[in-house]
């Protein structure tokens, strides 16, 4: 390649990198938001919660960037989309961190309650969420369509996983009646780790729009 | 199949001498739309807008191979007239070139060189040809004024009027906003979105954005080859070819 734009290439590098941080970021408050539930960490919990506000600053950051590439330096074509998908992606991630929040204020609500049960499918779910995150973002990293792909199957691993919580959580409340409000609250938990790799799926398909120009719809 | 191609290019070589400037060209260029060519200096895409109205006849030692069919008919073919070819097929350039006439004279040149209108009947063909080129409200008052008076944006436009005047099918042009500022240009984009309804227009232009926001359809010269063809929203978006891209992103020629 030329050195025709280099400026223009180093902003995108730029971009990119950034991008990946902030998934770093997004994938580690998932991971320390199940941990806090887990070990009933309100300290923790609280961490996650204020941290949301660092991805928050970031994600707008980054959105004004794209904005100011847009406007100053023309992109089109494959420079075009890889900017588009920036948009995208830095809100799916920006909405991976609230997902994160929300369950850091749900193990606030659950750590002076007894477990339930011992949380094993929750930290399973969160496990491939977080590979998930990093998969797509790798992806995207290397513009590697195929990965894109092959990450975005593992959501049918998640759904699956979603199906079996709820329908165990379903017959904790059927046995007491006492159990619904913490079993409900745990429901919740699954409910935005399965909400977390739809947004993965969501990069991915980005990804793919990055490298390819066809809009996919990626379901599995 | 029903096909509204105007223009039809087949084949099409170009010869400097021994240079071969075009390497078999061919392209269906449709009714009513905006066509842009693209490509850096020297590409041929110039010499290839010329070719359409046989605008490199006159170049010594320049050869064509190949076919341009206008509505069909081979604009190339021994018994075709190239007066009335250039009248069908009217050509902007880059630099506006009225003549040190009056605006009103300037617009009539044609028309009465062709014996297309008299007195009360020119009056209205320049009229017409001026509110075509948006330029009319701007002169109206002073139609028998010099040209070279005239901002370079309203000599372009008076340029345009000009070839309208002929009543053309085909409006070639060559880098038109070159010379002009960005109000001009963008003035001029504008009738050339109007002018769109009526006629098919040929742009060749350096300016990618430009070339992005007029056109239909836009074709990308490299090396005398027509790497790519495609609607523009395509070519700005999702190129086929990894060189267009490359060329469209700024990153060669």
């Amino acid at each position: 390649m030329s050195k025709a734009r280099e400026t223009f290439d180093q902003k995108l590098k730029d971009l990119r990198d950034n991008i990946l941080h902030l998934g770093e970021i997004a994938e580690a408050a998932v991971g320390l938001a199940v941990q806090a539930l887990k070990d009933q960490d309100e300290e923790l919990a609280r961490q996650v919660i204020a941290g949301d506000e660092e991805i928050n600053d970031e994600r707008y950051d980054l959105e004004e960037e794209c904005l100011r590439l847009i406007a100053t330096q023309q992109p089109t074509a494959g420079d075009l989309r890889a900017i588009v998908a920036a948009i995208h992606i830095v809100t799916e991630l920006e909405r991976m961190g609230d997902y994160a929040s929300g369950i850091a204020e749900l193990a606030i609500r659950l750590a002076d309650k007894p477990h339930l049960k011992p949380l094993i499918d929750i930290p399973r779910m969160t496990k491939i969420d977080q590979e998930m995150i990093r998969a797509s973002l790798e992806a995207y990293f290397k513009k590697d369509p195929d990965l894109a792909i092959e990450t975005a199957k593992r959501d049918a691993e998640i759904d699956q996983l979603y199906d079996q919580i709820y329908r165990e959580l379903l017959t904790y409340m059927l046995e007491d009646p006492k159990n619904i409000a913490r079993a409900t609250h745990l429901l919740w938990v699954a409910h935005k780790l399965e909400r977390i790799a739809d947004r993965v799926t969501n990069i991915c398909e980005r990804v793919i729009f990055m490298t390819t120009g066809e809009f996919q719809e990626l379901s599995f | 199949m029903l096909t509204m191609d105007k223009i039809e290019i087949r084949n099409l070589r170009f010869y400097y001498d021994d240079f071969e400037a075009l390497h078999s060209i061919s392209m269906r260029i449709e009714e009513r739309h905006i066509t842009a060519l693209i490509g850096p200096s020297g590409c041929g895409k110039s010499t290839f807008l010329r070719c359409i109205n046989r605008m490199n006849d006159t170049i010594p030692g320049a050869r064509i191979g190949g076919e341009i069919l206008l509505d069909g008919r081979n604009i190339y073919a021994p018994d075709v007239d190239v007066v009335e070819l250039r009248q069908r097929v009217g050509m902007v350039f880059q630099r506006p070139n009225p003549f040190p006439q009056s605006i009103y004279d300037n617009v009539a040149f044609g028309p009465r060189v062709l014996g297309l209108a008299h007195s009360g009947a020119l009056d209205d063909l320049v009229e017409q040809s001026l509110r075509s080129a948006a330029l009319w409200d701007d002169v109206k008052g002073k139609l028998n004024g010099s040209a070279l008076d005239l901002s370079a944006g309203e000599q372009q436009r008076l340029c345009i009027a000009r070839v309208l005047a002929v009543e053309p099918e085909i409006i070639l042009m060559d880098e038109p906003c070159s010379a002009l500022d960005p109000a001009a240009t963008l003035q001029i984009e504008e009738l050339m979105r109007k002018l769109r309804q009526h006629y098919t227009i040929i742009i060749v232009t350096h300016n990618m954005q430009q070339a992005a926001r007029v056109s239909d359809c836009t074709g990308f010269f490299w090396l005398g080859d027509l790497v790519e063809y495609d609607e523009t929203g395509k070519i700005f978006t999702r190129p086929a070819q990894k060189l267009t891209e490359d060329y469209v992103t700024g990153r060669m020629g």
